[in-house]
């Protein structure tokens, strides 16, 4: 429902923020909502706030899931 | 014997000083503001003459005349300036109609307390724009309002061209079969702007597409393709511009949403801010609709002209009663790529 | 982008299409609902009805905030900002909604109020701090993605002690919604939901369990792009084709089944439960919506500036209920395309560009040949 992004946190900010970066568009946002964020996490960013970090291991199985052939015709 | 006075006229400050009411005033401030910022820049024999008009000489062919005001906020931009821009935006719309631009009028707007640094910054900029396209700013006006009465400066430019023999370009030419070019990334200018604008920040900045096409007009031109309508998609962007175009012309345009260029910085840019790519300014691009058979030949000439590098071939003209937009998207499914709204706001939500 | 191209792509989508054709049995309609704004307009911008078989109908439901916004709501909205000259921030979606006297926000700060739009709370909060002398007010709206976020705004004015700060409150709350669709008297018939996606990453997927095994409802929670919403759909026509009604998760990459319990227990900190709150198209709705705790009245603008909420009624032709309720489609307003525009708005689902309505008109129109 909402507008929000994932993004590639490229820097660790004091204050609890972070710089992301969506391809080399860099913006600063707060961690205020999620823990344990480290450099080269993907986050989903909402309003200018990480609410969630992206699994990259279920991203390639939802992925994965999208190519399945399924059953002949 | 008497020796003869010369009064020292102390020389403009263009380093601290600013613009005051009196360089509007038509006295001796105004004529030491045109003489030593605008004439000294923009150095052409018209200029020099010193008249309120520029005295053409003869020229044969049908006219072409057309004027635009500028009054982009930020005046100086990644890629550009309010400067640069308001000729490039002129010399487009002369080419735009097939007309090879002669000459140029610029009237200034200034600001009581704009710095005469910016303004020599812009004032050199538009020289310098009008040198490399070969388009001599021949006449112009400078007016001075109160602090508080002009966002610092707003630029009028006025430009005369001549259309070549046996071309005909019209936003209601188009005709079911045509197809549709563009000539590179959409959203440049618009996204330069706006990410200044809204505080974005990048690696690389995204940088305007502000530029001269009437080069690339001329090469589209003279290949003999059957060209029907030429337009640069600037407010309110491609979308904007094929919505005029279908409308003009009572037909339906028809796109390939994989087949429009879009620079990855300026679509992720548009993502973070809830914005289309199709509605976005651009400044240095244009829109070329021609006789279906002379599309692949069009694209070909438009791609070895470095203005024309991401030319691409993005759709047709179909029949349509109701003239719309259609776009097929990358999903496969369709959708209208519609009028514009009020302002693009960004989305949040 | 990285995760976000990929799951738009054309030959997987062309892919999933024909699953879902092969799954979908001729003899019956899905009728799915997307709850969420921003799955509807996925679904108009990418023209994804095209790629469904014609027994697969999306019914639009209630998940735009703003459209949910009664206009008595907005009306406080404007009025503090034009009486009470309070800088007025607010994200950009609310800036058009039309409300009472022909007013929206948008031409109360053309007439001269200090209407600002804001990206962030954390730009209202700089406001509020720049501004020391002016009273700062900061137009809270949306679901449980949006809440989290004036939760810390809160937290951290609190604690820094600022004192020109408050918040108008009208975040909402999805299940609650989700239960008042599923009560409405005479009420269109459901088959399942896709899920949202973005509030689920907050609140996991387990508020949803109650509406598989109590409304015996699937419900998948889908991602927020096309493909995440196509593969949703497929698997729901095949729990549906199973007669089981389970909750599952289409979007494991940002899903899980608590959700994140820190961004949870911030707002469970700073806000509660308002026993009741009208929507707009639900009527009243009870524990649907939130408010600030006794602890942090002082933030509530509401009785700070003793500006009351109004009750408004839709205009008559305004079919926004029936729309948000998924009774009616857009095309079945009279007065949609003709009267009510994007360019010239009379309800809010036509407003905000997550509406059905304008989702509609603005991507889908030329289905029905409206001009």
């Amino acid at each position: 429902m909402c507008l929000a992004i994932p993004a590639l946190v490229v820097e660790l900010l004091p204050n609890d923020m972070a710089r992301i970066d969506l391809d080399g568009v860099r913006k600063d946002i707060s961690l205020a909502l999620v823990e344990d964020v480290a450099v080269g996490d993907y986050v989903i960013v909402h309003v200018g706030y990480a609410l969630q970090k992206l699994d990259p291991d279920e991203a390639a199985e939802t992925l994965a899931l999208f190519a399945e052939l399924g059953k002949a015709a | 014997m008497s020796t003869k006075r010369t009064a020292y006229v102390r020389p403009l400050d263009l380093k601290q000083g600013r613009i005051e009411m009196s360089h509007g005033a038509g006295g001796r401030a105004m004529a030491q503001l045109i003489g030593d910022l605008f004439a000294a820049a923009f150095d052409n024999p018209f200029l020099a003459q010193g008249n309120d008009g520029a005295l053409l000489p003869p020229t044969s062919g049908r006219l072409v005349l057309t004027c635009d005001a500028h009054v982009v906020s930020p005046l100086f931009f990644a890629g550009g300036d309010i400067g640069c821009l308001s000729v490039h935006g002129t010399v487009n719309d002369l080419a735009m109609m097939g007309a090879q631009p002669l000459y140029l009028a610029a009237s200034f707007i200034l600001e009581e307390g704009f710095p005469l640094a910016d303004l020599k910054r812009i004032v050199e900029s538009m020289a310098h724009a009008a040198r490399e396209a070969g388009v001599p700013i021949v006449t112009g006006d400078t007016k001075v309002v109160e602090r508080g009465k002009g966002d610092g400066v707003f630029i009028t430019t006025t430009g005369v061209g001549v259309v070549r023999e046996g071309i005909t370009l019209s936003g209601d030419l188009a005709r079911p079969g045509d197809k549709v070019l563009l000539s590179g990334t959409l959203g440049d200018h618009g996204m330069a702007i706006l990410s200044q604008r809204e505080g974005l920040s990048f690696d690389a900045p995204i940088v305007s597409d502000t530029a001269a096409l009437h080069g690339l007009v001329a090469a589209m031109l003279d290949c003999g393709a059957d060209l029907h309508v030429l337009r640069d998609p600037t407010r309110g962007g491609l979308a904007t511009t094929l919505n005029e175009i279908a409308q003009q012309s009572h037909v339906g345009i028809s796109l390939m949403e994989a087949a429009i260029p879009v620079n990855p910085v300026v679509a992720a840019a548009c993502e973070f801010l809830g914005l289309d790519p199709l509605y976005i300014a651009n400044e240095g691009k244009l829109v070329a609709i021609c006789a279906g058979q002379d599309a692949e030949r069009l694209l070909a000439v438009m791609r070895a002209h470095p203005q024309g590098g991401r030319a691409a071939i993005i759709g047709a003209v179909i029949e349509d009663a109701l003239g719309f937009v259609q776009m097929t998207t990358r999903l496969g499914g369709r959708r209208i790529v519609d009028w514009l709204t009020g302002e693009q706001l960004p989305r949040i939500c | 982008m990285k995760y976000v191209d990929e799951f738009r792509d054309g030959d997987l989508a062309k892919n999933i299409a024909r699953k879902i054709a092969l799954a979908a049995n001729t003899n019956r309609t899905y009728r799915l609902m997307e709850f969420c704004g921003g799955h509807t307009h996925a679904i108009s911008r990418y023209g994804i009805a095209d790629l469904l078989p014609a027994n697969v109908r999306m019914i639009h439901g209630p998940g735009c905030p703003v459209c949910v916004l009664p206009i008595g709501r907005v009306d406080q909205a404007i009025r503090l900002a034009r009486e009470q000259g309070v800088i007025l921030c607010t994200y950009a979606d609310t800036m058009r909604v039309p409300a009472s006297n022909n007013l929206t926000l948008m031409r109360a700060k053309a007439d001269g109020a200090d209407v600002r739009m804001i990206y962030s709370t954390q730009d209202a909060l700089k406001i509020a701090r720049d501004n020391p002398e002016r009273e700062v007010v900061f137009f809270a709206i949306g679901f449980e993605t949006t809440t989290p976020p004036t939760a810390v705004a809160i937290k951290q004015a609190a604690a820094e002690g600022l004192k020109n700060f408050s918040i108008l409150c009208n975040h909402v709350l999805t299940p609650a919604a989700m239960h008042a669709i599923l009560n409405v008297e005479g009420g269109v018939k459901l088959d399942g939901f896709v899920g949202p996606a973005h509030v689920s990453t907050v609140i996991g997927s387990q508020p949803y369990e109650v509406f598989a095994s109590d409304y015996h409802k699937p419900v998948v929670i889908a991602g927020f792009e096309p493909l995440d919403v196509m593969q949703s759909i497929l698997m729901l026509v095949r729990q549906i084709n199973d007669g089981r009604a389970a909750v599952e998760n289409e979007f494991t990459r940002a899903v899980t089944r608590e959700g994140n319990r820190k961004a949870q227990s911030l707002v469970g900190e700073i806000l509660e439960l308002r026993e009741t709150f009208e929507w707009r198209g639900l009527g009243t709705v009870p524990n649907s919506a939130l408010r600030l705790r006794p602890g942090y009245a002082a933030f509530d603008a509401e009785p700070r500036f003793g500006v009351e909420y109004v009750a408004v009624p839709d205009h008559k032709a305004c079919e926004c209920g029936a729309i948000l309720r998924g009774e009616k489609r857009p095309q079945e307003c009279k007065i949609f395309g003709t009267v009510c525009t994007p360019q010239n708005p009379v309800g809010s689902c036509m407003v905000s560009s997550e509406g059905a309505c304008a989702a509609h008109y603005t991507y889908g129109r030329f289905r029905e040949e409206v001009q």
